[in-house]
């Protein structure tokens, strides 16, 4: 995709928890381009019952939404082909994350605000950290919830503004409190209320920290004279960087977390990023279906996240792993934490060993996955 | 459980933490109070900026005010006044000023600590550039550096802290949507800098809170969200590749960079001056350094790492192993087993 000067801007607001503000200060600064003169509209609101949010609205021209029928029920959608056809120079956007019904052009919401970008129209739009799919595996670790509504890093990493709404949370739970009736359990309810805050505190520090990435990325960007590159290019592409980083993608299912901790890993420090995977003989056939689909889907994952991947023939996969890695210049490898058996004593035999020894002057990382509660227990 | 007395005893500070004036700090606050005073608080506002927008004016109007002595033409909070009065809830726009000499305390965030201390919460705002600890990279930045500052460890006292954020282009766009005013560039490629300082800041603070809650709570719970490297020095080690490699992560993760060696008997005197030189240049890149004891270097480096909320370690790996190694596995092989949950980066020497 290339940039041209006609695509709209996106504009980001960053929060961490429903309740923090985002839609209300987006919409705030929609009252303000009105007022001067800007045709903006609301392309989709969620008004969740907030009476002083759905004031911020009056007078914002809102294109109606669409209705589709899914399995005998009826869902509301954005109308996205409506916004084109009004062609507004701002459109405003609730729910970045959101994942459309079956039947939509697209599947995601974020796809839809492509297209309107795409059209040349100024998008601003809302969303939480925890949508945000390099933290994927860190929000699990934190809260126990999987989130699957998910947007590539690139995505953000190419809105021209990402401003973070924050707000405490504790300012958060008394809002909360404020509108529910005294619960009777109140042990129960301080527990859950210091998980809560807890959780909050960690997804804050998240927000925090990817609005400080965010504004870091941007600025190398803005100023062309910075020796440091910019990393906020939409496949990394960075005619300065050192690095390049090789992700090694099997079958297991712990690539997925593999691939997403190396490719933030790979945008943090602007390093080009591709992803291999090794089978024998180019043959699949020896691998079962379920193996083949797993390292298919792995592969595609990877691309979705703008990196780019290979499917390597080779009988010895830590042989084709480090001579595909010589061949492109790689400076890091990216492997899985093997899984330890108590009685696997032969540690110097594996795969992972092998691949630091023929990788000789590259530094190999090996990814641990995350665990949730305990991990500090273990040994 | 006397500090927890303590603790419930004293007011609440909460803190609004922008960048640059403009952003919108006071508004933010100052709304706040008025919105705690609608809930039925007792609130009272003590110090005031001496140029207010229009804006903040409309709501400072709308609370009641003790107001702050002028000494010298400095405002100076009238403490024993507050004291007296007694309110729930104390407003003070600007958190860094000096008292002029001879007042009680030196500087007003004293008097702040002090109001706290008698049970009075207080809503106070403050810009980055008057964080003392931050001097040197905001005088970098702007050329300028103030003299009248708060300490850190004051604000890690906060309960509560809000970044009141805005895109560095905030005041321009405010004017014209395109700006084209040469100098706009580089005033808001610095506004910028100062904006991700606040955010980074606003982090390590809630991170260092979410710490000491979870201790508190008798919760070991590692959950990475600042990333953190640990370097294992050796006298062999590539101490210079591995530090400049863990330097730029640590910087561009916004982490913490962290050095450790872990004490040998008998290293030979040629052993002795390397490690020395990789420590030096270690504390020379501005990473911890810290000495571990114990006889098995893996386990004392993950019992580090684990107590440290370390997220990777990184280690040197001799491509020359006896074939015991090899055959063995040596103790690269060890630290990544025992490393679960950590990540592992190993460089070549």
């Amino acid at each position: 995709m290339n940039e041209t000067s006609q695509r709209g801007k996106l504009k980001v607001f960053l929060g961490y928890a429903a309740g923090s503000g985002k839609t209300y200060q987006m919409l705030e600064e929609g009252q303000e381009l009105l007022r001067r003169g800007v045709d903006v509209v609301i392309g989709y609101f969620e008004p969740h019952g907030r009476k002083d949010t759905i004031a911020m609205t009056e007078g914002i021209p809102l294109i109606p939404r669409r209705t589709l029928e899914y399995r005998g029920t009826a869902f509301q959608e954005m109308d996205t082909a409506a916004i084109l056809a009004r062609r507004p120079e701002v459109c405003l956007v609730d729910e970045f994350p959101h994942t459309n019904v079956p039947g939509c052009e697209r599947n995601k919401r974020w796809e839809d605000v492509e297209a309107i970008l795409d059209a040349g129209i100024d998008v601003y739009t809302t969303m939480n950290v925890q949508h945000l799919e390099s933290l994927n595996d860190q929000i699990w670790q934190i809260t126990g919830v999987r989130v699957r509504e998910t947007i590539p890093d690139w995505v953000l990493a190419q809105a021209a503004e990402v401003v973070m709404v924050d707000v405490t949370p504790r300012a958060l739970l008394n809002r909360m409190e404020r509108g529910v009736v005294y619960a009777p359990d109140k042990a129960k309810k301080a527990l859950e209320n210091f998980f809560q805050e807890s959780h909050l505190a960690a997804l804050r520090e998240l927000a925090l920290r990817q609005t400080a990435h965010e504004v870091d990325s941007r600025q190398t960007l803005n100023d062309g004279m910075d020796v440091n590159p910019g990393g906020a290019t939409m496949d990394g592409q960075d005619p300065d960087s050192q690095e390049r980083l090789l992700i090694y993608v099997t079958s297991e299912p712990s690539s997925a977390e593999l691939i997403r901790r190396g490719k933030r890993v790979a945008d943090y420090v602007h390093a080009e990023c591709f992803a291999v995977s090794v089978c024998p003989s180019a043959e699949l056939k020896n691998m079962s279906a379920t193996q083949r689909e797993a390292i298919e889907r792995h592969l595609n994952f990877a691309r979705n996240l703008h990196i780019e991947t290979r499917l390597l023939p080779g009988e010895d996969p830590a042989e084709a792993l480090v001579s595909f890695a010589r061949l492109h210049e790689v400076t890091q490898i990216f492997v899985g934490r093997p899984r330890y058996s108590a009685w696997s004593p032969l540690l110097g035999r594996n795969f992972v060993h092998r691949v630091v020894r023929l990788a000789r002057n590259m530094q190999v990382t090996i990814v641990a996955e995350r665990h949730r509660g305990a991990s500090a227990a273990r040994s | 459980m006397e500090a927890e007395e303590w603790y419930a005893r004293r007011g609440r500070l909460k803190v609004f933490l922008g960048y640059a004036s403009g952003v919108g700090k006071s508004f933010r606050m100052f709304d706040e109070a008025r919105r705690r005073r609608e809930r039925g608080q007792d609130v009272v506002v003590v110090a005031l900026q001496p140029v207010r927008s229009q804006e903040v004016n409309d709501l400072v109007e709308a609370i009641p005010e003790i107001p702050a002595r002028l000494v010298d033409g400095v405002p100076v909070i009238d403490v024993d006044a507050v004291l007296r009065r007694h309110p729930e809830v104390c407003v003070v726009d600007g958190l860094a000023w000096d008292n002029p000499p001879g007042s009680h305390n030196a500087k007003r965030w004293q008097d702040v600590q002090q109001l706290l201390q008698a049970g009075i919460s207080v809503l106070g705002s403050v810009n980055l550039q008057y964080i003392e600890e931050l001097g040197d990279q905001v005088e970098k930045l702007t050329g300028k550096r103030s003299r009248h500052t708060i300490p850190r460890s004051f604000l890690n006292t906060a309960d509560e802290i809000v970044v009141v954020d805005a895109p560095a282009n905030f005041q321009l766009e405010l004017q014209n949507r395109d700006v084209t005013d040469p100098g706009a560039a580089s005033r808001q490629q610095k506004l910028s800098e100062l904006r991700e300082l606040a955010l980074v800041l606003a982090a390590d603070v809630v991170d260092q809170q979410l710490e000491q809650y979870l201790e508190r709570h008798g919760i070991q719970e590692l959950w990475g969200t600042q990333e953190r490297i640990l370097v294992c020095l050796t006298p062999r080690a590539n101490a210079a590749t591995m530090l400049t490699s863990g330097r730029r992560n640590a910087d561009r993760f916004h982490g913490e960079l962290i050095a450790c060696y872990v004490e040998q008997p008998d290293l030979s005197q040629d052993d002795r001056v390397a490690l020395e030189a990789n420590l030096e240049r270690a504390r020379a890149m501005d990473a911890q350094v810290k000495m571990l004891y114990g006889e098995d270097p893996i386990a004392v480096i993950i019992g580090f790492a684990r107590e440290r909320g370390i997220t990777q370690i990184f280690i040197g790996h001799s491509l020359k192993e006896s074939w015991r190694d090899r055959t063995w596995g040596g103790p690269v092989d060890r630290l990544i087993r025992a490393a679960d949950g950590i990540d592992v980066r190993v460089f070549p020497h």
